[in-house]
């Protein structure tokens, strides 16, 4: 079970969730303090703490629309968080997988602020609402990634298997 | 098997006969290019190598290109410090296609891979940028990656696990009208499909119109294919396209462009007459947000920008130039100008273009992605509007959330500059 600390519309692009001007800033133990830095409540709440760990942000189409910036999923996993959209762009769904950062598409999922959702494998459950939704599974071809535990540690099994 | 130009080419590339819209395959890469963000590739890149006993290894240091751009001349210590951890990389590594910030061979990477013939047509071309779309206009396939994605390249020459994707083609017919052009084109396209209607797919882009444009033009359609979430935009090669390399690229060695065959499988096709075309204007804040330009002329605007990956070429100067020859920039509106690369600046100094726009009040900076990410140069004030000819109006895209940018064409940015409010440049500033 996790709580919903954000519910946020369509088209949340790269800019949102981790602003150009900290592009400098690329370690993943540096970049979660930069997450929604322009959407100072969000932010605040991000680095007070008090945000349930697993919490989840639910969001509508086309999350992570924008840039190839990978800051944009350091930023968010660091602060553990499961991302339930609707839908994702493409880079941001890949670079996801590739870190472990836990997203979930609900291509119809209705849930507010508060809101406490439990994700099971195939579908979301708004256990505050009572409503339940299907998701999409990820592209097959993306598990053989997930199940090594990430792109470094899959890159890593072939380069060995190669020698 | 008929098959559109992307199948064709990652068949070719993952030494397969046939692919097919959803086979997942790993085909080999041409080129993999990075800016800035190298310095993030070479962590994960180090990374990979951990508690292997293997050596770090490049797998082709001549198929890596790393171009400095995104901010530069450096804006803050913590930029200029990954930029000499991302030079002495290239030095150690023997990276050749690299480029530095100088006035005589940098510039925006989506420029710089070009010009100087990076780029052939039938290649496999990643980056860490999303616009690598841009490269579609030489009929390659050409999509962005993250910086682990791009280190996992680097070791091993392959992009894994890619889907091939399904094509929407797109047939374009007519004649441009006069003061319109394939910025207003792909504006419109882009409103058409929404923001994530090409989301996994290939634009493939055909017709009359497309065979007339110049490579210039396809780059900037490209280039906003990924605004519709598209993995890449592809123009097949053609005359146009060995033109270009001949001519301006200087490449000698032979050249096999790649067309799609009769009878492939698209998604869907969409039709568009060009000659029916009026100015388009993305909104705030999404670039699917696209209204002819009568819907918003007069509002108000704080700084013109002209430049980046989209429409900082040498047509889109001189297209600028020409309409501020003699006049004069409004007070209380800056503009802005940055040359895609240091060759196109050198190109318009040579041709009188800069010293037209000087006249007429703007700034021309140097070649790189300027404002166009909001990290240092022309910076917005609160409340304040740009008007430009990049390619994304996200809400804090140049730095400041509670500004706004719309985006247009040169010639929409240029007629503006002179009256201060958006203006059709048809109807004369
Ligand atoms: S000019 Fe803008 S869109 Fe193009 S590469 Fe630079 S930052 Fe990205």
């Amino acid at each position: 079970m996790a709580r919903v600390i954000a519910k946020l519309g369509d088209d949340v692009s790269t800019d949102v969730i981790y602003p150009g001007r900290y592009m400098a800033t690329v370690l993943p133990t540096e970049t979660p303090q930069f997450a929604f830095a322009d959407h100072a409540e969000l932010n605040a709440l991000l680095k007070s703490g008090r945000a349930p760990t697993g919490g989840v942000i639910v969001a509508g189409k086309n999350f992570g629309c924008g840039s190839s910036r990978e800051q944009a999923c350091s930023c968010l996993k660091g602060h553990e968080l499961t991302i339930v959209a609707r839908g994702f762009a493409r880079i941001f769904l890949q670079n996801s997988i590739n870190l472990g950062l836990d997203l979930v598409t609900a291509p119809d999922v209705e849930a507010a602020e508060g809101d406490e959702l439990e994700v099971t494998a195939d579908e979301v459950v708004n256990r505050t609402t009572g409503h339940k939704y299907a998701t999409v599974p990820l592209p097959a071809a993306r598990q053989a990634i997930i199940d090594a535990g990430g792109l470094i540690a899959y890159t890593r099994q072939r380069l060995l298997a190669a020698r | 098997m008929p098959m559109t130009v992307v199948e064709k080419i990652l068949a070719r590339a993952s030494g397969r006969d046939v692919a097919r819209a959803g086979d997942v395959v790993e085909p080999a890469v041409d080129l993999a290019m990075s800016h800035e963000n190298a310095a993030l590739v070479i962590n994960q890149f180090a990374e990979i190598y951990e508690g292997t006993g293997l050596e770090p290894r490049i797998w082709d240091p001549a198929r890596i290109a790393i171009i400095f751009d995104h901010r530069v001349p450096a804006e803050s210590p913590k930029t200029a410090s990954n930029q000499k951890k991302v030079r002495e990389f290239v030095a150690r590594h023997g990276i050749t296609r690299f480029h530095d910030i100088r006035g005589d061979e940098g510039g925006i990477c989506h420029q710089i891979l070009p010009e100087n013939g990076y780029v052939r047509p039938g290649a496999v071309v990643v980056g860490t940028d999303s616009h690598t779309t841009s490269h579609g206009a030489l009929g390659a396939f050409a999509f962005g990656i993250g910086a682990t994605e791009m280190a996992s390249v680097w070791a091993l020459g392959v992009a894994l696990n890619v889907e091939v994707p399904r094509t929407i083609r797109v047939e374009v017919s007519g004649a441009f009208a006069p003061g319109v052009g394939p910025k207003d084109l792909i504006l419109h396209l882009v409103g058409l499909l929404t923001a994530e209607g090409a989301n996994f797919r290939v634009i493939e882009f055909h017709g009359e119109t497309v065979r007339a444009m110049s490579t210039s033009g396809r780059l900037t359609l490209c280039n906003m294919s990924v605004e519709a979430g598209a993995t890449s935009g592809v123009v097949p090669g053609d005359a146009e396209t060995v033109r270009y390399l001949r001519e301006v690229a200087g490449v000698s060695d032979p050249i096999v462009v790649v067309t799609p065959d009769a009878g492939a499988d698209y998604e869907r096709t969409l039709a568009i007459d060009a000659a029916a075309l009026v100015p388009q204007i993305a909104c705030p804040h999404t670039v699917d947000n696209v209204r002819p330009v009568d819907a918003v002329v007069g509002t108000r605007v704080h700084q013109i920008v002209i430049g980046s990956c989209t429409n900082g070429r040498l047509d889109d100067i001189a297209a600028a130039a020409r309409i501020l020859r003699g006049r004069k920039v409004a007070r209380g509106t800056r503009m802005l100008v940055f040359p895609a690369s240091a060759r196109i600046y050198q190109e318009a100094l040579a041709a009188g273009y800069v010293a037209d726009l000087m006249r007429a009040g703007a700034v021309v900076m140097n070649s790189g992605c300027g404002p166009c990410l909001g990290v240092h140069e022309g910076a917005l004030g609160d409340g304040e509007v740009a008007l430009s000819t990049t390619n994304r109006n996200f809400k804090g895209r140049m730095g400041n959330p509670k500004s706004e940018v719309y985006l247009c064409s040169p010639e929409v940015a240029a007629a503006s500059a002179v009256t201060g409010v958006i203006t059709d440049p048809r109807k004369g500033a």
